[in-house]
């Protein structure tokens, strides 16, 4: 079983993923995980799937939706199977402020100085309003202390704010 | 919010029989997405259910409650205890109910949920926080109403929802809202 990463991307339209997701159903691929959005009005999907379909085959089936120019398809063949998540904490990681170059990467790099790995990431603009909202793992070796200020003093310095809460969940 | 003296004083010892551990099933058993049968509390085999639900509570880290579709009964019973919980504020103690409904509720709280039946992943949920309650005690099958808030309420919510065939993952709070569990405690 092989695994494949694809992306669509583009103008959005109604019944995109309903043809994407048809025309791999079509090969017999399995759609894993995927997501899937709007991006100031522009579609954005990633996904990955498997089965005993090469590349050149699924990109094959997937032209028709570039056809008109209005998407872009890309098919890349993946490891198969989910990373091994390590030991260490999670955290939602907000940041909201005016809006400037350069916020997610100062932000992001405060994270990754620690071994920090983002798994999720959303960033939004409205007006002069910045937002960002990721969830974050730290390392169990990560002092959250000095990571908060850290991430407080690049924040600062971009004159946003951020906040670093733990993602608890309630055992029920 | 009043704390239902009844309830309160209700323990495990009331069933008279020593509940068996039981195997807690994972999605996507079928029985977790089934709507439970009403059941009469008085009868011996809702009796070794409850007793059974606590027994297994008691013995899974964290648990602070468990439903019969959990232990692969597809009926209306489910044990609670969220006593030791730090986000507890009022509560009731150790108890089963059957056949229970919440009969109304207020103030909408988001938190994120997890499940020993759904291992891989959380969720954000918004739930009322304070709600009222109304089932029957096994054994007896005396009917009772009690209020309950914050993470009681929460706890309420998420087993009545097992026992009507719902999973957290029924009301993620939006698309980007499960998230990719690493560890189960």
């Amino acid at each position: 079983m092989t695994s494949h990463a694809i992306t669509v991307l583009g103008h959005d339209r109604p019944g995109i993923i309903a043809e994407t997701t048809g025309r791999l159903a079509g090969l017999g691929l399995n759609l894993e995980d995927s997501t899937m959005t709007l991006l100031r009005g522009h579609f954005a999907m990633m996904l990955v799937c498997a089965g005993e379909v090469a590349d050149a085959e699924i990109e094959a089936a997937l032209a028709p939706l570039a056809a008109d120019g209005s998407l872009t398809v890309s098919v890349r063949e993946v490891p198969a199977g989910p990373a091994v998540a390590g030991a260490g904490s999670s955290w939602v990681l907000s940041v909201h402020g005016g809006d400037r170059p350069g916020i997610v990467s100062s932000v992001v790099g405060v994270v990754a100085g620690v071994g920090g790995n983002i798994t999720d990431l959303t960033t939004r603009l409205s007006g002069d309003l910045y937002l960002l909202v990721a969830e974050v793992d730290l390392p169990a070796s990560a002092d959250v202390d000095a990571v908060e200020r850290d991430l407080a003093a690049a924040a600062s310095d971009l004159g946003v704010g951020v906040s670093l809460r733990p993602a608890d969940t309630d055992e029920l | 919010m009043s704390v239902n003296p009844t309830v309160l004083a209700w323990t495990e010892a009331d069933l008279g029989v020593t509940g068996a551990l039981r195997e807690v099933v994972r999605a996507p058993a079928a029985v977790l997405s089934t709507a439970g049968a009403t059941v009469d509390p008085t009868s011996p085999e809702v009796v070794r259910l409850a007793a059974d639900l606590v027994a297994t509570m008691r013995v899974s880290p964290g648990c602070v409650g468990l439903a019969a579709p959990q232990v692969g009964e597809g009926v209306k019973v489910f044990c609670v205890d969220v006593s030791e919980h730090p986000k507890t504020r009022e509560h009731h103690g150790t108890f089963v109910l059957c056949n229970a409904e919440v009969v109304s509720c207020s103030r909408n709280e988001k938190a994120r949920e997890g499940c020993m039946s759904v291992p891989d992943f959380t969720g954000d949920v918004k739930r009322p926080s304070r709600i009222v309650v109304r089932g029957q005690l096994p054994g007896t099958g005396e009917e009772v109403e009690l209020e309950a808030d914050a993470f009681e309420a929460r706890a309420l919510q998420h087993e009545i929802d097992h026992c009507d065939g719902l999973l957290f993952l029924d009301r993620a709070a939006g698309a980007h809202a499960v998230y990719a569990r690493k560890t189960y405690l």
